[in-house]
């Protein structure tokens, strides 16, 4: 158990408004620097609406509206004068279906470094894909194909690749979005493995229907209820002895 | 008992709906043929007509280059060939065509040849000046009725007074024949000509070259304004009821025969902007008026088709929503646009009506070189050439039509192939 007090985000009295439909009702929650964070709760809950407010994709969806107020390192991002740019690139996100560009699996990586210039020469950003390749643990399967098209991977690779091209540039926090809920049990685990890994230098937060996986990959756990955050807490203590009866039920099957 | 009453009940249900679907089956197959055996009949006739256009018919003709009948010495320089006395020289072997002809049957002669060859015999001169007092045996065109004559396309069995050519000439060319002066060749003057009042020297040339021109001119002005108003459309616009409207106009306007394009051409490009009058520039520009909004339509359908999980992913690695755009929908959704833009082109070459608005409709005997010339088009072309009442411009009609046939099938084919060749799986 990772001890330690740094808080990475914090989030205070977020609502998100669908048109007239409230899909998050007063959310605060922090979050620790270097720590997986497993968000949990049944479908619909609003767990992944959370999370895209993080990196404030949210956006893309013109019917939604977030209020309150979300603070990554003390700053300040739900507001208009955040520049998303710098935002995402300091927030990666691995999606639920693996969406690799239709290029090689070289410019699928390379594409995030060349936009924001973190490359100055060609073999500076050949090294920042290979080291990134490395990371996502996908090296050693491609590195004899980099030019081949990275949806000709399988499934599991692909999804490597993804997290792969979100660390590319450097971010500091990782939101995955069920980034296993489309991969087979083998290719889960080799993810799961990679997350265990990846918390040693980032900050990463998981959505996930799978109680299994929160539980094994992460070290603290929020459970989501009808857009409210009911419970949360280290992994530990609320897989064993939740406080709140709803989370009780939801962990032991009851409903969900 | 009652189950195996069920159980028929079940059975006879299930033979009714395999016969349904059997029917459905043969329907879809009969329409099938129908349609199949329309097209093929469509394309017997236009062929059958048509392909008897790409011959034409040449007569033997002794021509004697003789320098005193056409005032010229070996040193004469080109300009002084050109007013030479060719049509003396054609007179002299007109009248020699048969020995012993009566001076009343050898103005009959005359009509036998088309009204070009002065300017045959003067070419072959040009182009072999060493010819000068020698007698050079020349092809050279026939007339349009002796043509027709020879091609079956006019009966010699009707009263002499409903047709072209009487007893006469007709014995002529019944002789010609006979000596193997008279014959088929390739008609090349189809490809290499405007159009004519005279159908055995009219070609197509010209409105293929108005066509290509016009086509230029719609391509430039369509496709970049298309891709940026769907662009703009699909991936900026906010959704509000301005917005809204623009789309619901713009499906509108594609629906908006074209002639009422032709009249906007006239009343606008023409007459307050003082555009050049039939020529492909306006041409050009009321037909990408008239096909934006089909090209529009196109492209954000294949913008759309561009799964959301792409752009998100760009956008998710700090991309800004225009390289997001730019780096990688529109490149996925290119081969859609194109091929959508070609198919709007292909609409635009067949397009008539707006055409004759704004004055394309102009006899033109000249091949366009330039967008502000005036010049013909290829469905007016047919237009013009379907109403004369000359027989000759009936088989030019419907080979055009196997000609504009043929490039539209090219324009498809090149479609098909830019959207097999760009088109990226994910």
């Amino acid at each position: 158990m990772v001890d330690n007090n740094n808080t990475k985000i914090l989030a205070k009295d977020v609502d998100v408004f669908y048109s007239e439909k409230q899909a998050l009702n007063k959310i605060s929650m922090d979050i620790k620097e270097k720590e997986v964070t497993a968000l949990i709760g049944p479908s619909g809950c609003g767990k992944s609406t959370f999370l895209r407010c993080i990196n404030r994709m949210n956006d893309l969806i013109e019917i939604c509206k977030v209020s309150g107020s979300i603070k990554v390192d003390n700053e300040e991002i739900i507001s208009s004068s955040t520049d998303v740019v710098s935002l995402r690139s300091k927030i990666g996100m691995v999606f639920q279906k693996p969406n690799p560009f239709p290029k090689s699996i070289f410019d699928n990586v390379a594409y995030g470094p060349s936009i924001h210039g973190l490359a100055d020469t060609k073999s500076d950003l050949e090294n920042i894909v290979i080291t990134s390749l490395k990371k996502a643990g996908l090296y050693n399967e491609v590195k004899d194909r980099l030019n081949e098209p990275g949806t000709s991977l399988s499934g599991g690779q692909q999804q490597r690749l993804c997290i792969a091209r979100a660390i590319a540039v450097n971010p500091e926090i990782i939101l995955m979005d069920e980034p296993c809920s489309a991969l087979d049990p083998i290719a889960t685990a080799i993810i799961e493995e990679l997350i265990d890994e990846l918390r040693l230098n980032y900050t990463i937060i998981i959505v996930t229907h799978s109680m299994q996986q929160a539980a094994r990959v992460s070290q603290k756990t929020c459970f989501f209820h009808l857009g409210e955050l009911i419970e949360t807490g280290d992994t530990n203590k609320i897989f064993t002895n939740p406080d709140n009866t709803k989370t009780q039920d939801y962990i032991t099957g009851r409903f969900g | 008992m009652n189950n195996t009453v069920t159980q028929e009940r079940i059975i006879a249900l299930r033979k009714k709906r395999s016969a349904q679907d059997l029917r459905f089956k043969y329907y879809g197959f009969i329409a099938m043929c129908l349609a199949l055996a329309v097209l093929v009949f469509l394309l017997y006739s236009i062929f059958s007509r048509g392909f008897t256009a790409f011959q034409k018919t040449t007569i033997l003709l002794e021509i004697n280059y003789d320098q005193e009948v056409l005032k010229l010495t070996p040193d004469s320089t080109e300009k002084e060939i050109e007013k030479g006395k060719f049509f003396k020289v054609k007179k002299n072997a007109l009248n020699n065509v048969f020995e012993n002809l009566s001076k009343s049957d050898a103005k009959f002669i005359k009509k036998l040849f088309s009204t070009n060859i002065d300017n045959e015999i003067k070419n072959y001169f040009l182009n072999n000046p060493s010819v000068l007092n020698t007698k050079q045996k020349l092809w050279v065109t026939a007339h349009s009725n002796v043509d027709q004559m020879l091609k079956g396309n006019a009966s010699r069995d009707v009263p002499e007074d409903r047709r072209k050519l009487n007893d006469i000439q007709l014995s002529f060319i019944d002789q010609l024949v006979q000596e193997n002066r008279i014959q088929k060749e390739f008609n090349n003057f189809f490809f290499t000509r405007a159009d004519s009042r005279h159908p055995e020297i009219a070609g197509i040339a010209g409105s293929f070259m108005g066509s290509l021109l016009t086509l230029f001119v719609v391509f430039i002005l369509s496709f970049p304004i298309a891709i940026g108003a769907s662009v703009y459309l699909e991936e900026f616009a906010p959704k509000n009821k301005l917005t809204e409207l623009i789309e619901v106009n713009i499906s509108n306007l594609a629906a908006v025969p074209s002639i009422v394009f032709g009249l906007l051409g006239l009343g606008v490009l023409l007459n307050v902007f003082g555009f050049p009058r039939s020529t492909p520039l306006v041409g050009g520009t009321v037909l990408a008026l008239m096909t934006l909004p089909t090209i529009i339509i196109a492209c954000r359908a294949s913008l759309k088709a561009v799964p959301p999980s792409i752009k998100e992913g760009a956008l998710a690695i700090g991309a800004t929503k225009s390289q997001a755009v730019f780096h990688h929908v529109v490149p996925l959704a290119l081969p859609g646009t194109l091929t959508g833009t070609i198919i709007g082109l292909a609409q635009a070459l067949g397009e008539t009506a707006p055409l004759i608005m704004i004055g394309m409709v102009a006899f033109i005997p000249n091949i366009p070189t330039g967008i502000t010339e005036p010049s013909a088009s290829l469905p007016v072309q047919i237009f013009l050439w379907v109403e004369s009442a000359e027989r000759g411009f009936q088989e030019k009609s419907a080979a055009a039509i196997m000609i504009i046939l043929l490039f539209l099938f090219m324009m498809n084919a090149l479609a098909v192939y830019l959207r097999n060749r760009f088109e990226k799986k994910w």
